[in-house]
């Protein structure tokens, strides 16, 4: 490759004086600095909410100090109960009460009628005692309930993440799975990565061929082409899946087509289903693989691959040994655009999808804009970001593989 | 125009932000809806009139109809927004999650006008939707006469569509399993009910296409992707007044729902938020909307004022009033998350 | 081209095989795009074949209502910004980071690559938190600044992809030349990687045009996007009117397309005759 004719990383470095690594840096920074403030830290802000959670101690100040008066693990005694009664009268007044009613419920399932049932009591009635309290919440007079509790007014909380694994703390020091018809998000995280995968397989498959012939046509037939290949782009991607609808129905095009041509004897099911899905991503993400092996592949020397070929060079270790090198850095970062961005599907597989092909991305914007759980939604995002971006850096490491290779 | 701010790009550039706040004329009220049928049926018998009677201007925006946005403005404390229209369950997340306020009844109407659970602590209930099942009388020889007959493949067999939600499959899951009406709920409470409605939905799980959107139901009977489906009885109804499609809709064991507003915390012109409020709950302005969409009022002193020809098509109708489930707010405000949780779980196996 | 002057059957059929696939390959991209111009004809309400009937009645939609029009407009105007901001920072930074004095490429590259990681409604929460605060939201400036961090990484990529076949030395030679950095960017530099710049410009140009979710936050009712005007029309009425303004923005590109095209072959042939 070009580097070949160029001295060392290292003794270019030495060579020059210091302010050289200056002007590089310089080119890059109304970008980095742009992505630095309006994405970074707005992104690092919320995604700590992941781990930092105030709601259930800034809520019950006198039942965190009674809590720890009252060294005992099981159901506290009198003491804390008259704490925990002042604390919900004080949040039914201020209104806060609610939001950690929610939060606890989050932690503890049907907590959340019950809390705001003592809250409303202890407003009426100052001195309720324990005994009334646990009449009107069940819960208050378990053991878990009060563990739940005792966790929750740690500021700092690992529940989200543990959560986003299908974790949970079982005992003071162990952690265990969640019970099995709550977990979700292991498996989801697994079929995201897979349909990302497939997809990216797909893509290459189809645009790669297509790719080298643009690249061997005579110009007006490569810029036809050309225009064919970006035509997408001015179809929004609401229309595209709105198409595949209509293709890919039991009554569609394409089963309409394929009874016609014999086949299949039968109408096949390919919406909401994992086939249909993949095709249909695989249209949409046709393009980000093309393009950039295209504009790659234009700038690679023809003549070259005919010198190999005049000096002996079979076509396939020509193609291996030449052109495939040469295009490599094209083909990594269009496959490594369509697997990123296959990861944040959920447009697409809401509409297309069965149920159990919903992507990360639907339960991430499930939870920001449905649930109003922020914590879980930064938790998912968070060990979704961390394991792409691990991902992705092993395969710079290992591999020798990156999007931004250098020249 | 609202005070809006302004950036200069040339000044962008140089990160420095021109802010410049107009001054505000007339009275102004922004409300944000979900959109489409329903909103422009909201404008006809409400906004319009509304605006002309007080004299002020009405901003409408349109949004998905969930939350996410509205905690964000409350937590930056730039609230455009004065009122806002929800689901029931949303009135509760928002309300828990301190969104929205807390209504003021005094400034809108007596509390016990309303019909029960449609005056929620934090959201006005405005009309009243059926959960409904819906068919395509051209596709299906014999009429299903029950919701519950969704669960019935041998009689009715092919793929049918259900919205993708825990709440109402879970509670026609049990009355298809035998619980009688009033029980449902208590028997949903318990964890072995919940099995229950899980294992009759495992029977139906195959065949079974999930919905998310409202417009998907009378798509899917359109496209026969589906014989039958569950759906929002406004929906259909228009499917079949507006487009002539062949569809019936079947009320028998329906679920009744309440659509909402509510304003969220920081609303600049709570006074006139509220003036709308209490215009909108007068009996006769109460009874308008069903003139442009087939929903029922809030109002229990409403009915009368509901054009003839109308009533035949709410969910309130006497005949549709038979067999029928109020959709339970507390207990979803309990167990929703965890049974979303949990139903997520479930299509997932 | 594909042939050598004197093919072997091996290889003419190799070429008619890969004609062939890409045939395949061209009806599969662009066939779903043009389903939805009959749907755009359809008298009725849904998507469906047969059509119920023929008429304009959704294009009457499209072009007749302010909304429709001020939607389309917006897009095209954050649309554009987006895609030359996007592409004259996206660019400037891979020129940057392919050079190999870059300091701290290890902190920068997952910097440029979180945007199209993070779920976008994640981002677009930051991002509404952060520029509701700082007076951006609900400014068209916001819209295409937060279009821009989304759009950018495409073009960094894209660009660096291209420079990697960039033989640094020739900037050398035109410094050595005399040339100023600007001269030489422009005359050697950037004819060298206008594919992989352009192809920048077009993600950038997509991902801001077909983008709802940040838009959801950042806009106002005055800003309204095409797509969300699509979005929020999906949860009351799934309507052929969106059929009818995909086929309109579909039949302006490729008018733009064939006039970028036309200009661009003459601009290459008078820069042919001048070199003659």
């Amino acid at each position: 490759m070009s580097s070949i004719a160029m001295p060392t990383t290292k003794t270019w470095i030495s060579a020059r004086d210091h302010s050289d690594s200056l002007r590089p840096l310089a080119l890059a920074a109304p970008l980095l600095l742009l992505l630095l403030f309006s994405f970074g830290a707005p992104i690092v802000a919320l995604l700590s909410r992941a781990v930092y959670e105030p709601t259930i101690a800034n809520a019950l100040p006198l039942t965190i100090a009674a809590l720890r008066q009252d060294s005992g693990a099981g159901v506290p005694d009198e003491a804390v109960f008259r704490a925990f009664a002042i604390d919900l009268k004080d949040g039914q007044a201020a209104g806060t009460v609610y939001e950690f009613a929610k939060n606890l419920n989050t932690r503890l399932p049907g907590a959340r009628s019950q809390v705001l049932r003592v809250a409303r009591l202890a407003a009426q009635d100052q001195a309720i005692t324990k005994e009334a309290m646990i009449k009107a919440a069940p819960l208050l007079g378990e053991e878990k309930s009060w563990s739940a509790i005792r966790v929750g007014t740690n500021r700092f909380t690992s529940f989200f993440l543990l959560s986003a694994f299908d974790l949970r703390w079982t005992g003071q020091w162990t952690i265990g799975a969640v019970p099995a018809d709550q977990a979700v998000f292991l498996r989801v995280f697994g079929r995201t990565f897979l349909i990302a995968t497939l997809v990216t397989l797909a893509t290459l498959a189809l645009a790669f061929p297509l790719a080298y012939l643009m690249t061997n046509l005579r110009p007006a037939m490569a810029a036809i082409v050309l225009v064919l290949v970006l035509l997408p782009f001015w179809t929004s991607i609401l229309v595209r899946t709105a198409a595949w609808t209509v293709i890919l129905q039991k009554y569609g095009i394409l089963n309409d087509l394929m009874l016609w041509l014999g086949v299949t004897s039968d109408r096949i099911e390919l919406m909401y289903s994992r086939t249909g899905l993949i095709i249909a991503m695989t249209h949409i993400q046709l393009p980000f693989t093309l393009l950039p092996i295209y504009s790659v592949m234009r700038s690679v020397q023809p003549s070259q691959l005919r010198a190999a070929q005049s000096l002996g060079g079979r076509p396939f270790t020509v193609f291996r040994r030449i052109y495939l090198p040469q295009v490599m850095p094209g083909v990594l970062a269009g496959c490594l655009l369509t697997f990123i961005l296959c990861l944040g599907y959920y447009i697409t597989p809401v509409l297309i999808g069965g149920a159990s092909d919903q992507l990360i991305s639907n339960f991430i914007a499930n939870y920001v804009n449905a649930e109003l759980n922020w914590e879980m939604a930064a938790a998912l995002s968070f060990v979704l970001l961390a394991s792409t971006l691990g991902l992705y850096i092993t395969m710079t490491r290992y591999l020798g593989l990156d999007l931004f290779k250098m020249g | 125009m609202k005070s809006v701010c302004r950036t200069n790009l040339l000044a962008l550039a140089g990160a420095a932000i021109i802010c410049q706040l107009q001054p505000v004329g007339a009275e102004e009220l922004t409300i944000m809806a979900t959109g489409g049928a329903w909103q422009a049926a909201l404008r006809q018998a409400w906004f319009e009139p509304f605006a002309k009677k007080a004299g002020v201007k009405f901003n409408e925006q349109e949004y998905t109809g969930e939350l996410g946005k509205i905690k964000a403005m409350v937590e930056t404390g730039n609230v455009p927004i004065d009122l806002v229209t929800v689901e029931t369950s949303t009135v509760l997340q928002g309300c828990d999650a301190g969104v929205l306020i807390r209504i003021d009844y005094s400034k809108v109407a007596d509390r016990s006008r309303f019909l029960p659970g449609t005056a929620l602590d934090c959201g006005v209930g405005i009309d009243v939707y059926g959960d409904v099942l819906a068919y395509d009388t051209t596709v299906l020889k014999e009429a299903p006469t029950s919701v519950l007959d969704i669960f019935d493949t041998k009689k009715f067999p092919g793929k049918r569509a259900m919205r993708k939600a825990p709440a109402q499959n879970l509670e026609w899951a049990l009355m298809a399993d035998g619980v009688p009406i009033a029980e449902v709920y208590k028997v949903l409470g318990t964890p072995d009910g919940v099995d229950r409605a899980f294992k009759k939905l495992d029977t139906i799980k195959k065949d079974i296409v999930w919905w998310d959107a409202g417009a998907q139901p009378p798509q899917l009977l359109a496209s026969k992707e589906v014989v039958m489906t569950t759906a929002w009885n406004g929906r259909i109804q228009s499917a079949i007044d507006q487009d002539k499609r062949p569809f019936a809709i079947v009320w028998d064991n329906q679920i009744v729902e309440y659509d909402m507003i509510a304003i969220p915390k920081g609303a600049k012109n709570l006074d006139l938020a509220y003036k709308y409020l209490a215009y909108v709950a007068q009996p006769d302005v109460g009874a308008q909307l069903g003139r442009f969409i087939p929903y029922g009022p809030v109002l229990s002193d409403s009915t009368p004022f509901v054009p003839k020809d109308v009533l035949p098509k709410l969910p309130t109708a006497p005949d549709h009033m038979k067999n029928y489930l109020v959709g339970d707010v507390e207990f979803w405000g309990d167990h929703g998350e965890d049974l979303v949780k949990r139903f997520n779980a479930w299509l997932a196996q | 081209m594909l042939l050598s002057p004197y093919p072997t059957n091996a290889e003419r059929i190799r070429v008619a095989a890969l004609w062939f696939w890409c045939v395949l390959v061209l009806i599969f991209l662009v066939v779903p795009i043009f389903v939805p111009v009959p749907l755009s004809f359809n008298s009725g309400s849904f998507f469906t074949f047969p059509l119920a009937g023929v008429s304009t009645r959704w294009y009457e939609v499209v072009l007749g209502t302010p909304r429709w029009r001020a939607a389309i407009g917006n897009s095209l105007l954050i649309g554009f910004g987006t895609t030359i901001l996007a592409t004259v920072l996206g660019t400037l930074t891979a020129i940057g980071l392919s050079d190999p004095k870059f300091p701290g490429r290890r902190f920068v590259v997952p910097l440029l690559i979180s945007p199209l990681i993070v779920p976008v409604v994640v981002t677009a929460v930051g991002t509404y938190l952060f520029y509701a605060r700082i007076g951006l939201a609900n400014t068209y400036g916001g819209i295409i600044l937060a279009h821009t961090v989304l759009a950018s990484p495409f073009v960094v990529v894209t660009v660096s992809a291209s420079l990697a076949g960039f033989d640094r030395n020739l900037m050398r030679a035109t410094s050595i030349l005399g040339a100023k950095p600007l001269t030489g960017f422009l005359r050697v530099m950037l004819p060298l990687i206008l594919p992989g710049v352009l192809s920048g410009a077009a993600f950038a140009f997509v991902t801001s045009f077909d983008e709802v979710v940040v838009v959801q936050f950042l806009a106002n009712a005055q800003q309204r996007t095409l797509p969300l005007e699509m979005f929020t029309g999906l949860r009351e009425q799934l309507s052929p009117a969106i059929t009818a303004a995909a086929t309109l923005m579909m039949g302006l590109s490729i008018l733009l397309l064939i006039v970028a095209n036309l200009l661009a072959r003459r601009s290459r042939k008078n820069a042919g005759a001048a070199s003659e």
